[in-house]
């Protein structure tokens, strides 16, 4: 159905409000108030944050940035805690202690060290056992709340407090962990890969699809930080869009196990146009490193060439 | 009159949640007391219960969906022991500044390493000041009635803290014995449905849990933790009495035990209280005047009213069953040992760790230790107060 996003926005008030104490330029508060727009208006959401960049710049006692009910608990348990909160409503619901005809949504937010590391095994427990909520992972790449320090995320050769560039070794050395494969792999019933461009409509409609699809969904979102990947605060919105044009953050989809390749660039562009604006990448631009760079390129080449045997298996 | 029956302590914990009937229960198997959940999914499974029972991957996550849904504004319950308890720690700090009255059963066992599956406190003398209530049991019918009276204590206006039901692992939990239930009818009326003021899913207010908390406000809201927990004495007397007019089963903050005229009392929890009380009965066939303490409440810690209860006595010996590392003395020594001290009681006064790992003790090293205080009382002092029960010196 065709629709307007930009009057869907302006009807919408924002569920995430302005105040809040992310840095400029950081990627992450616009995928939650564009995550939350996809909220029916008169649906309610409580919303679990995991501790990180988020969290503790939007709820800082006695000041929150959320509008609608939000729980915190620690680093690790966004999803179990907002599948106690999702059981409590199935419940109560159940025993008449809640009104019948009020509809709740369940959101959690976690960053990729609250996602792709240390709460992994609660986001797995939580979609294995089936919870009704969506999972938000906003990837900014390595631990940034506690000062860029490398994660399962962080692309390879990476400079980062805990993998930095030196003289012998250059950067991290691992490549990063797929974690929406890893998700696809418990079977849930939607998975998306999606990041800020074009006026958000592709995370506004993954969102949507995301939220109202029964059962759990997961959604990895790229968010980029400018202070992890040293890129002036004004190129975010370049930043995402090299990120998709290049092929390293592909926007996909996979519904019931189908994979669905949202955006193929028609002309891929060379993965230095996206490591170029990076503080986090310069070494590899270094006379005698054409070597990294030429790896990461072929890495970004094997990963979409297997989702685009993936889309092609799966759709048969 | 109430229900006569024989169970388990882990039958009777998993009754009581029966009873309770709880909107979450979220629990992960740990040895002893992985019975509880079990024995729980079958009541889920055949209806018996409303509850939605949420089969977690660990621990940790157990905590993390009962803080999740008590916060949402249901009444979560769980169960646990040892190891299970120490991945939840990090939790069970949140579930108590959170001011969630969540309800765990806790089945005492020593926690690792080495790894051991058997009795010992140190399980839940890990979480004594992580701001939960704590309420321990010498037997099953105990066990059952802490539990009755759990949500009363932890969901009164004053208190709002969580609350955990020690027993002991193995030596009650899997030990059937003759228990008293109340009439289910009975139980829901006097544990009443859970209000919460404030919750998540309460539409009409949205809420927002677990802030950023800095130097401007953590304090005070520490502060108002620790005023609770001593709110909490008062609601314990007050829902025991209540309990009491129901079953006619009295509950003080500890029992005294053959202490109107004792000269040489053991303070101890659990089920040791149990071989205490017959040691100090077959003592005083003998004359001696041997009597019992035992704590049921030990957070909130009832200081004033243990040093007093202890003021007479020539000689004391305060049990625990587990150790410091400290150099110095058990959790319970110090407790009981600081209160008097800051009460003006100076009462000769010994520790002995016993029991570790399972570690049977018999009713002939309770008598040693009656017989160590016989000594003590003669003396006037207690010399080296830092001492061991039924361990092997090589």
């Amino acid at each position: 159905m065709a629709y307007n996003l930009k009057e869907i926005i302006a009807q919408k008030p924002s569920r995430f409000t302005a105040g809040h104490r992310m840095c400029a330029g950081c990627g992450a508060p616009p995928v939650a108030r564009m995550i939350l727009r996809a909220l029916k208006p008169d649906d309610h959401a409580v919303i679990a944050g995991a501790t990180g960049c988020m969290e503790v710049s939007t709820f800082i006692y006695p000041y929150t940035s959320w509008t609608d009910s939000f729980i915190h608990t620690a680093f690790e348990c966004a999803a179990a805690t907002e599948s106690g909160v999702e059981a409590a409503y199935k419940a109560m619901k159940r025993t008449g202690k809640l009104p019948e005809d009020v509809n709740t949504k369940f959101i959690a937010f976690g960053g990729d060290g609250g996602t792709y590391d240390i709460g992994l095994q609660s986001l797995s427990g939580a979609m294995e056992r089936g919870h009704d909520m969506v999972y938000v992972c906003y990837d900014n790449g390595a631990y940034m709340n506690t000062g860029i320090q490398r994660s399962s995320a962080t692309p390879k050769f990476a400079d980062t407090t805990t993998t930095p560039a030196g003289s012998k070794i250059p950067g991290k050395m691992q490549s990063r962990k797929d974690l929406t494969k890893i998700l696809v792999a418990h079977h849930i019933p939607y998975a998306a890969q999606s990041i800020g461009i074009n006026n958000f409509k592709d995370l506004y409609e993954k969102a949507e699809k995301a939220i109202y699809t029964p059962g759990p969904s997961f959604l990895n979102v790229l968010a980029p930080c400018p202070r992890g990947w040293g890129y002036n605060t004004e190129d975010l919105m370049t930043i995402n869009k090299l990120a998709v044009e290049t092929c390293y953050w592909p926007l996909y989809e996979v519904v019931d196990g189908r994979y669905i390749i949202n955006y193929k660039p028609k002309t891929r562009l060379p993965i230095e146009e996206f490591l170029k604006p990076q503080k986090r990448f310069k070494h590899m631009f270094k006379p005698g490193n054409e070597w990294m760079i030429e790896e990461f390129q072929k890495e970004v080449d094997a990963r979409w060439q297997e989702l685009i045997d993936l889309e092609e298996i799966t759709n048969k | 009159m109430g229900i006569r029956e024989r169970l388990s302590g882990n039958e009777a914990a998993a009754i009581a949640m029966k009873q309770i009937n709880p909107d979450v229960v979220a629990a992960f198997p740990i040895t002893p007391s992985t019975e509880i959940p079990q024995y729980f999914s079958s009541f889920v499974s055949n209806g018996s219960v409303d509850t939605e029972f949420v089969a977690v991957e660990s621990e940790h996550s157990a905590m993390s969906a009962c803080i999740g849904a008590e916060a949402a504004g249901a009444r979560a319950m769980t169960a646990t022991s040892s190891n299970g308890l120490s991945l939840m720690w990090e939790m069970i700090y949140i579930a108590s500044s959170t001011r969630l009255p969540i309800v765990m059963s806790l089945v005492n066992r020593a926690v690792s390493g080495p790894l051991n599956i058997h009795n010992d406190h140190s399980d839940a003398m890990g979480v004594r000041d992580s701001g939960w209530i704590q309420l321990f049991s010498e037997n099953n019918q105990e066990a059952y009635d802490n539990l009755l009276m759990a949500h009363r204590i932890a969901e009164h206006k004053d208190v709002l803290l969580p609350l955990m039901v020690c027993q002991d692992g193995f030596i009650t939990s899997h030990s059937i014995e003759n228990i008293e239930l109340v009439e289910d009818e009975k139980v829901k009326e006097f544990v009443g449905t859970y209000k919460p003021k404030h919750y998540l899913l309460n539409t009409a207010e949205p809420i927002a849990v677990g802030p950023l908390d800095l130097q401007a406000y953590l304090f005070e809201h520490k502060r108002a933790q620790a005023e609770a927990m001593k709110n909490a004495k008062k609601v314990i007397a007050s829902v025991s009495a209540e309990f009491e007019k129901m079953t006619g089963r009295h509950y003080e903050f500890f029992e005294k035990y053959k202490m109107d005229d004792s000269e040489i009392v053991i303070v101890c929890m659990n089920s040791t209280a149990g071989t205490a009380k017959y040691t100090a009965d077959c003592l005083r066939e003998n004359g001696i005047k041997a009597g019992v303490l035992k704590v049921r409440m030990f957070r909130p810690f009832p200081a004033e009213e243990i040093a007093k209860a202890l003021a007479n006595q020539k000689a004391v010996a305060v049990l625990d069953k587990a150790d410091s590392l400290n150099a110095a003395g058990g959790p319970l020594f110090e407790d009981v040992t600081s209160a008097m001290f800051v009460n003006g009681v100076f009462v000769p006064t010994v520790n002995y760790i016993y029991g570790i790992g399972g570690r049977d003790t018999t009713e002939s090293e309770i008598r040693n230790v009656y017989m160590d205080l016989i000594e003590i009382a003669k003396k006037g002092k207690a010399e080296n107060p830092y001492r061991y029960l039924g361990v092997r010196s090589k």
